[in-house]
């Protein structure tokens, strides 16, 4: 198989946004020209999370939830690998909450390709945190009591320096978001809206594409409050795009030793070089 | 030549630094120190004391007896006294109220008079180095190192030589024996023991009484080029160790029993994505909170059983701080060696105690890292699963170019790719699992003391060697034929030394640091040994090697 070659077969139904967002990665990839070895996916479990079973490419399969802090252990280990986490919104949003919330502070350069359907789709469809209030389920058959969770605010207010937000039937502006993220110094959170075929009724494709307006190119990706406005947009328009980016102090180069010419993985370490530690007991 | 000082009172009173001054005086004056402590879960108030047993020949445990007690309140007389020795001395300031055989000192008075009643300690400390005809060079040396501001130095000096003043050398010791030994605590061996190996990256999340361990990976982080971060949680410690080791590096994650629960669901994936890491569990009594800061080995079975589903692990419980050192560095080995998780079990009162040790050999310490050459891998023939006799497979680091390095949480084929046939199935378990035939060839015996031709057999592991190597050898010293095996290596377990010894004595007994004998359960599961009788203390505090002398002899008579 050749780099980021994609399997014929996929267990995601049709007319699933999964293959479209695979599609996207893809092509983002390719046009990056990023040598494949050093690139990883990282994913937790869900629907979502089988992209790197469908795509030739370094992977970390991992657990439900904990996409990120793997991520993260792979980018500080290796700075010269570029990193994507990639996940669903069950996984990174509601399990992996408090990971999610820790790597918008750290701003770790990975990129963070979030599948959002607004449902649990591994699990036969359950809500998930974006799941609208009142939205009946197979749990939560008298409707969803919860408020919905909004990532894109959240990662605003939480200090995210890369804030996007997308949608699988836009392949184009998806392939830009997703260059501009992987480029991005930094934490950059990618919001993706794609249906859910089987599980989710009310937030069809139709119902997205009827509802997402792409920004202006030229807007200014610099003014928060405007992209906060964005973000909490949620009506008759969804405006998608780049919403926010900014340059901030990554949590890799704050170390300082790591982001050197060797990445840590190739640095030898002999246990001699240790021994002067031992003067601190004498 | 072997005194025990004990220094008591309330969190917040200066024990710490007292504490630390006299156990480096007397360690840097040529003697062999144990210091013990015992400290309650809060900053302010309480009853928290230390004990520094220092001597002429190597020790190995504290003891319940007592040659000087330095009291900063009456309850801590109250509740100590009675250990005190025949001809011991107790001493305290002239504020506290008088017990039997109590010397009151002007300490305050004397602190106040110099202006700064700070010092109060160190009129304490140098009337306790006149007693005893310590080195006062040491002294001042120690004190120059904790009071870097010279105005404050200088006022300590003068509480030292106020206070040394108010006394004669009663007890003068000769000059120390131990030359040139370190000061630590199992810890900081640990710690450096990783650091040896090579660690590059260790995270956690702070919990008594791990985190001196995360403290002192923090301070020489810069140094050693060891990324060290405190993490949101446990859970995310130990994913992103596994996300560090897939990428190439020695990573390893700590915690207390608790925050090691929140850890199994990635000890799992560990198990299955085959991807190395070290993790230790320093034990504290549970359950759940528990004794945040007092000591218990409750954590075995759950250690032993670490993660859902089947997989080979390899749990090694750290026996003393040497053993600390040598076996963490070993840790790191094994599990890239089997790719697998090695759990080192430790516990508060090796954490805490700060033992004189020769220092570590860095030169017995070998990086081994089992990786296998990309360059033997055409494109897209690399698999990470590949089935292998040994049930390992050649491991490569994601960066090699034409391949990719699949892992993955769901069972998988050769390639790491998802699948559920029962063929697939059948293969993958059956080859994680042949890992375990290997790691049994790595399990080494249990440490033995004592007798040659015993009668009874006392078992043990992890910290309780150094008591029960005293106790040993004041058993054997009073006639006894008794003999002692301290378990290190937990799982795989090793059988041969006790089914012999076991076989040649009239008696076994299991001495350990829980309330249910898990250890012992342990046995009769792998060696199908019951023990005759169990020695268990659950009170959260360390068997020292009198009691476990006197509760043997109760069990015996």
């Amino acid at each position: 198989m050749t780099a980021y070659q994609l399997t014929e077969e996929t267990a995601w139904c049709p007319g699933c946004g999964n293959p479209m967002i695979r599609r996207a990665v893809q092509q983002a990839l390719h046009e990056l020209g990023l040598p494949p070895e050093q690139v990883v996916m990282v994913a937790g479990i869900g629907q979502a999370a089988k992209m790197p079973q469908y795509i030739e490419m370094n992977s970390f399969t991992g657990l439900h939830g904990r996409s990120l802090p793997a991520a993260i252990g792979i980018k500080l280990a290796n700075t010269e690998l570029t990193v994507i986490a990639q996940s669903g919104d069950g996984d990174n949003y509601g399990e992996g909450g408090n990971h999610f919330i820790s790597a918008i502070r750290r701003n770790i350069n990975i990129a963070h390709f979030v599948h959002d359907n607004q449902v649990y789709g591994l699990t036969k469809g359950q809500a998930s945190p974006t799941t609208a209030q009142g939205q009946v389920t197979s749990v939560q058959s008298g409707g969803v009591k919860a408020m919905p969770f909004h990532p894109l605010a959240m990662a605003l207010v939480t200090g995210a320096g890369f804030v996007a937000r997308g949608f699988s039937g836009d392949h184009e502006q998806l392939v830009t978001i997703m260059k501009a993220a992987i480029q991005y110094k930094g934490y950059a959170l990618v919001d993706i809206l794609q249906p859910c075929v089987v599980w989710n009724k009310v937030n069809t494709f139709q119902w997205y594409k009827k509802r997402v307006q792409p920004l202006d190119d030229n807007h200014d990706t610099s003014n928060w409050d405007f992209a906060f406005a964005a973000a909490r947009q949620w009506g008759d328009v969804i405006p998608t795009g780049i919403l926010y980016q900014v340059e901030k102090p990554t949590y890799d180069e704050q170390y300082g030793f790591i982001t050197g010419s060797v990445p840590l993985v190739a640095r030898e370490l002999a246990p001699q070089q240790a021994e002067p530690l031992l003067q601190r007991f004498y | 030549m072997d005194y025990s000082i004990f220094i008591g009172g309330a969190a917040g009173q200066g024990l710490d630094t007292l504490s630390h001054a006299l156990s480096k005086i007397l360690q840097r004056s040529g003697f062999y120190v144990y210091t013990t402590s015992d400290y309650l879960s809060r900053v302010r108030g309480g009853q928290n004391f230390f004990q520094i047993r220092f001597a002429d020949h190597p020790i190995h445990s504290a003891t319940s007896r007592l040659d000087c007690i330095y009291a900063l309140n009456h309850e801590v007389l109250q509740q100590h006294i009675d250990r005190l020795q025949e001809n011991g001395l107790a001493l305290a300031d002239e504020e506290v109220s008088a017990v039997d055989r109590l010397t009151r000192l002007p300490l305050r008075a004397i602190a106040e008079e110099l202006g700064n009643v700070r010092v109060f300690n160190s009129v304490g400390l140098g009337y306790i180095l006149k007693v005893f005809g310590l080195d006062f060079d040491r002294a001042q040396e120690m004190l120059q190192q904790i009071f870097v501001d010279e105005t404050m130095f200088e006022l300590n000096m003068q509480a030292l030589h106020k206070g040394a003043a108010l006394t004669e050398s009663s007890v003068p010791v000769e000059s120390g024996t131990q030359r040139k030994h370190i000061l630590i605590n199992g810890n900081h061996a640990a710690a450096l023991g990783a650091i040896a190996a090579g660690c590059r990256y260790y995270c956690g999340y702070p919990m008594t009484p791990s985190s001196s361990i995360l403290v002192f990976m923090d301070a020489v982080s810069q140094e050693m080029e060891i990324v060290v971060d405190q993490v949101e949680d446990e859970v995310a410690a130990l994913n992103m160790a596994l996300g560090a080791s897939y990428a190439g590096v020695r990573a390893m994650t700590g915690s207390s029993g608790g925050g090691f629960a929140l850890m199994q669901e990635a000890m799992s994936l560990a198990g299955i994505i085959e991807t190395p890491v070290v993790v230790i569990n320093v034990q504290r009594p549970g359950p759940a909170t528990g004794l945040p800061t007092y000591t218990e080995q409750g954590d075995l079975r759950f250690v032993l059983h670490a993660g859902h589903g089947e997989f080979p692990k390899m749990v090694i419980a750290l026996r003393d701080g040497e053993d600390a050192f040598y076996q963490t560095a070993r840790a790191f080995n094994i599990a890239d060696k089997y790719q697998i998780p090695v759990v080192l079990l430790s516990d508060q009162y090796l954490a805490d105690t700060e033992v004189t040790l020769p220092p570590f050999d860095f030169s017995k310490i070998s990086i081994e890292r089992h990786l296998a050459d990309a360059q033997a891998y055409g494109p897209g023939t690399y698999c990470r699963y590949q089935v292998t006799e040994s049930g390992v497979s050649p491991r490569l680091l994601p960066g090699a170019k034409g391949n990719s390095v699949i892992v993955d949480s769901d069972e998988h084929d050769e390639k790491g790719r998802i699948d559920e046939s029962a063929d697939n199935r059948r293969t993958q378990v059956d080859k994680r699992l042949r890992k375990g035939q290997g790691l049994a060839q790595e399990v080494q015996p249990p440490w033995e003391f004592g007798a040659d031709a015993p009668e009874l057999l006392l078992v043990c592991w992890g910290s309780l060697a150094g008591p029960m190597r005293e106790a040993c050898e004041q058993l054997n010293a009073q006639g006894l034929a008794v003999r002692a095996l301290v378990y290190g290596d937990i799982w795989p377990f090793h059988t041969e030394r006790l089914q012999t010894l076991h076989a040649q004595v009239k008696k076994l007994v299991v001495v350990e640091q829980n309330a249910t004998g898990q250890f012992e359960g342990l046995m009769r599961q792998e060696a199908l040994i019951r023990a005759d009788e169990k020695l268990l203390k659950y009170d959260g505090r360390q068997w020292k090697s009198d009691e476990i002398v006197a509760a043997l002899k109760e069990v015996l008579s």
